[in-house]
């Protein structure tokens, strides 16, 4: 059971779902907008990877490429339209999207309609995957401490006090939507070349909620919980694979459990950055600390 | 004697209606360059709802609103111009909230430091370029354009929180601040903008005799240091008489007097609107 064909098959899936909660994590994390329409832009990078690829042999780099920017301008003009609603009328706006997208597949006889496209060339490989996921790691991390990154945070904080220092909080929520979707979009090339086949079923609702649970499990507003998530979340169902028919209400129960126990996610706003400076500290943290500096002092002189 | 210096704010018969309910009705007021213009009246009286107005927030029904030179908002029969909130804050207009807005999980220094922004321009694809490695700052232009703006936003924030007197609780989650200190913030937050005009709604709610006293040196302070012109609105009227050149009152969201604090303070309408009629004391 535990050879490295099968190892690396799961390790290409964790890739594939981190790639699309990275994206998400820019969104729900820090921009504060949910959206249950993720299998949407995963569906459409794959398709449009997957036909470049194979139909037009175009070499997979670009093909991805061109996926990501067909998710991005299809982001941009769903966004356009439902940006402006609030909260939870966009998540309901983003879910109707996820749907759509998987019937039109559903009925596009170019994209193989319900019998899906198979004998996609399976160029995935496990190190692919780990650069690609390294290099958007690295992207976001620089994004998020970016004056691009810190105003779509200051638009999660506080919507109105994020215009009046200057904002355009629509654009900014554009751009997040946009580049969260180009995310997904890569994560579902990535997808589409691992597996070698596609078809509309597996971007199903729940593949949208599943991004999501990963998210929130990991934390929000953090990109190392965000990495945390969507690695233990892959592995779960496969180490609870013996368990068969029982192992999907175990995933249930210890996602649950979790959320009770630390209802912010696993890292909820911290970064593992933060975590390191905490143990350095000796449990003084340094960012975000609770004390103030003259009470500080008299727990310094304590310790 | 006639007034030269420049009027920074201009409103002109400025109505804004919630269905039937009229909350401002034909205000017109001038501030001018340097000011700090005070605009009191009871609770319900309209006064938000003016800040809400002049940042745009909310539209006129009715009016122009004009700011130095720019038409900030007008709702003329057939020629209707409203900016964005954003477009008034670029344009040098900075408030804070009556009920504290700040960033509240965000550190005090992130607080300002995202404040600042309006003074870097640098694109989106240059944040994705990693700021500590030479490369960024040899090889491509932009790249060095980032790590200037960047180095100069961290200068400027400092300054402010040192100036501000915040510095020390900087690495501190600005929703664990004290009370007193949140204003602060909110203050700073708004010089970050490095306004023309400051907009401030009851920055001494909540305040005792002491803080109130020390905000009213702040303020004249940096009045003077960022050459701005302030609007505020105040409950405190030991806060107001002090420091206000001109007050505004509003009643029922209507004009009911202006004047320097000594003429609004002898006004028989203004202490009937906030203490009722002699009439009704004696019954």
């Amino acid at each position: 059971m535990f050879n490295w064909f099968y190892i690396e098959g799961i390790l290409i899936l964790v890739g594939v779902n981190l790639m699309v909660v990275l994206g998400l994590s820019l969104l729900t994390g820090f921009t504060g907008l949910f959206s249950f329409g993720h299998a949407g832009f995963m569906a459409i990078g794959a398709y449009v990877s997957a036909v470049c690829t194979l139909y037009y042999h175009i070499p997979f780099v670009p093909a991805m490429v061109l996926g990501a920017a067909a998710s991005m301008v299809m982001a941009l003009i769903i966004g356009y339209f439902t940006l402006g609603l609030k909260g939870d009328y966009f998540c309901i706006a983003t879910l109707g999207f996820g749907e759509s997208v998987r019937l039109i597949f559903d009925n596009l006889d170019f994209f193989g309609g319900a019998r899906g496209i198979s004998s996609i060339p399976m160029i995935t490989t496990f190190e692919l995957t780990l650069v690609i996921c390294i290099l958007a790691v690295a992207a976001l991390t620089l994004l998020m401490h970016s004056r691009h990154g810190r105003n779509m945070i200051a638009i999660r904080e506080e919507e109105l006090a994020s215009q009046a220092i200057g904002i355009h909080v629509f654009r900014y929520k554009m751009i997040s939507f946009a580049i969260s979707a180009a995310y997904a979009a890569v994560g579902g090339a990535l997808y589409a070349h691992y597996l070698g086949y596609l078809q509309p079923l597996m971007f199903q609702l729940t593949k949208s909620t599943e991004m999501t649970i990963m998210v929130i499990f990991g934390g929000l507003g953090s990109i190392g919980g965000s990495v945390i998530g969507a690695v233990l979340l892959t592995f779960l169902p496969e180490l609870l694979r013996s368990f068969a028919n029982w192992r999907l209400v175990f995933y249930g129960a210890a996602v649950v459990l979790i959320m009770i126990s630390r209802p912010q996610g696993l890292m909820g706003g911290m970064e593992l950055t933060d975590l390191w400076r905490k143990f350095r500290a000796g449990g003084r943290k340094r960012r975000g600390t609770d004390v103030l500096p003259d009470e500080k002092k008299e727990g310094g002189d304590a310790a | 004697m006639m007034d030269l210096r420049k009027v920074v704010l201009r409103l002109d018969n400025v109505t804004k209606t919630f269905g039937g309910l009229t909350a401002v009705s034909h205000v017109s007021f001038e501030v001018k360059e340097g000011e700090i213009f005070g605009i009191i009246g009871p609770n319900g009286a309209g006064k938000t709802t003016l800040f809400n107005l002049i940042t745009a927030v909310y539209k006129p029904t009715e009016g122009k609103i004009i700011f130095m030179k720019t038409v900030l908002a007008r709702a003329a029969k057939r020629d209707n111009l409203f900016l964005q909130p954003y477009q008034v804050a670029q344009a040098g207009v900075a408030r804070t909230f009556q009920n504290i807005r700040l960033f509240k999980k965000l550190t005090v220094y992130d607080n300002v430091l995202t404040a600042c922004h309006r003074s870097a321009d640098y694109g989106l694809a240059a944040s994705f370029l990693p700021r500590h490695i030479p490369f960024t700052k040899m090889v491509l232009p932009w790249g060095r354009k980032l790590v200037r703006q960047e180095t100069q936003l961290a200068a400027k924030t400092e300054e402010l929180l040192k100036m501000m007197g915040l510095w020390e609780y900087r690495d501190m989650t600005a929703a664990n601040l004290p009370y007193g200190l949140q204003r602060k913030l909110e203050i700073a937050r708004a010089l970050a903008l490095e306004p023309k005009l400051l907009l401030l709604d009851e920055p001494a709610a909540g305040m005792n005799p002491e803080e109130t006293h020390a905000l009213l040196g702040l303020i004249r302070e940096i009045r003077d240091r960022f050459h701005l012109t302030v609007v505020i609105i105040e409950h405190h009227m030991d806060l107001v008489m002090n420091l206000c050149d001109r007050i505004y009152v509003l009643n029922f969201g209507q004009f009911l007097a202006e004047g320097v604090p000594y003429e609004i303070q002898n006004n028989k309408d203004v202490v009937e609107a906030y203490l009722g009629k002699e009439d009704d004391a004696v019954c």
